[in-house]
């Protein structure tokens, strides 16, 4: 006993380093396969706020920027409203399926395999996981995490992420991932070998997730190929959004998800 | 006050923190190099250390910087394992003068600091950028970031720390 107490104690250090590389290795494994932990994220009270008094400062350095990107989105969206037919049945009965929220990021990433991005917004303004994240070009990520004023966003730019994509105005859909080589590339996966694809085709996502609405811009196709079984595609994507130059964001909100997600539950149960 | 080793180790922390977190890991140089800069708590820290104590601040540096950047234990393990292996370094660098009670970093050679700097960031990669992606199908990525970013890191970590250089350590 005594012998043995003595050797503990003389590899003490030892013993001490192997346990701290043991808890953070278990934390590291988890967090490849497994969501982002749900208390050590940057949305917690302290990084979150560091983080928006940091763009409170910064933020004033691209405000030129950030206008003309506004003005331009409300030209569209007026041109869109004033040649819009007054009495159409969706004008009396608009759809009011998905709410939006605007948000703004606090910190972006995009040079690691798994990126999240930190926004301003949280618990208090309604924001809970699995919300889409879009930007006015085109799509952005998913709520990972919310703190009561922060949360943050799994990007699409992580080797995680998992989005149903289609190639627009036709109904073949596939995954949407990333493949960590480049920021402004993603690939989309298990489109079958018979859809004709072209180069410069604009991919959008698909009506299979309960997450986004159909049909929001995701980029173009900039080159293919098949797989190694030589039945699907391999598709990169040019993506619209400048993934290192981000600040305006909308959070969407399906008001259908909970109920849709009780139905898929409850088949799953009966079978 | 900045004589007191306590105070002023527990001031180069928080400030080496926001360094990396709110400058460094968004300086994307060519779109992927964020430098690791805070290697520079390893170097600075006190020769005759408590190692125990070394051990749980280094696992607290990594635990701090990963909440921030949202890589949960990455820079953790990289920590722990170099406040482990900073002795070891040390005495391959500093050979038979380490083991001397009056030994400090003023009576070593430049070339002997650089080495010491050189092999602290080299574990501190290799860890980082192994486990970030941990795929062996992106061999040459892992390799391509370790090489790069230890370069930008080994240069911005000897600006800072002539910039900083204590006289009466």
């Amino acid at each position: 006993m005594q012998r043995i107490i003595n050797f503990i104690l003389r590899y003490r250090t030892t013993f001490l380093y192997g346990f701290l590389l043991f808890i953070s290795l278990v934390f590291t494994i988890r967090s490849h396969s497994f969501h982002q932990s749900k208390y050590f994220n940057s949305s917690r009270w302290l990084s979150g706020s560091i983080y928006n008094t940091t763009t409170g400062i910064t933020s004033y350095f691209n405000l030129n920027e950030e206008n003309k990107r506004l003005a331009d989105e409300n030209e569209k969206l007026r041109s869109l409203l004033f040649n819009q037919a007054e009495d159409t049945l969706a004008a009396q009965y608009p759809r009011t399926d998905f709410d939006v929220i605007q948000a703004k990021i606090t910190k972006n990433s995009y040079a690691s395999p798994r990126n999240y991005i930190t926004i301003n917004k949280g618990s208090k303004d309604g924001l809970a996981q699995d919300m889409g994240v879009i930007t006015t070009k085109g799509i952005l990520g998913i709520v990972e995490n919310t703190s009561s004023n922060y949360a943050t966003v799994q990007s699409i730019l992580n080797t995680k992420s998992n989005i149903n994509a289609k190639i627009k105005h036709t109904n073949y859909f596939g995954s949407l991932i990333w493949d960590a080589n480049r920021y402004d590339v993603v690939q989309l996966i298990d489109i079958p070998r018979l859809v004709p694809v072209t180069v410069g085709d604009t991919i959008v996502t698909g009506a299979m997730s309960s997450i986004f609405p159909e049909n929001i811009p995701i980029g173009v196709i900039r080159k293919y190929g098949l797989n190694e079984a030589q039945s699907f595609y391999n598709i990169d994507i040019q993506l619209f959004n400048d993934m290192a130059n981000l600040k305006q964001i909308y959070v969407i909100k399906n008001r259908n998800r909970p109920e849709l997600l009780e139905l898929e539950k409850r088949t799953a149960d009966a079978q | 006050m900045l004589s007191n080793p306590i105070i002023l180790n527990a001031f180069r922390f928080i400030l080496l923190v926001l360094a990396q977190v709110l400058l460094f890991n968004h300086l994307n140089f060519l779109n992927f190099i964020n430098p690791l800069v805070y290697v520079l708590f390893f170097y600075w820290y006190p020769i005759r250390e408590n190692r125990a104590a070394f051990l749980l601040i280094g696992f607290l540096l990594g635990l701090v910087i990963d909440l921030f950047s949202d890589t949960l234990a990455l820079h953790t393990v990289a920590c722990v394992t170099l406040a482990y292996v900073r002795p070891i370094i040390m005495r391959f660098c500093f050979g038979a003068n380490f083991d001397f009670q009056n030994f400090t970093f003023k009576n070593s050679t430049r070339v002997q600091r650089m080495t010491f700097l050189l092999l602290l960031i080299i574990v501190q990669h290799t860890l980082y950028y192994s486990l970030e992606i941990l795929s062996l199908s992106h061999f040459v990525l892992i390799l391509k970031k370790i090489l790069f970013t230890s370069i930008l890191t080994f240069v911005i970590c000897v600006l800072l720390s002539s910039l900083f250089a204590i006289e009466n350590e």
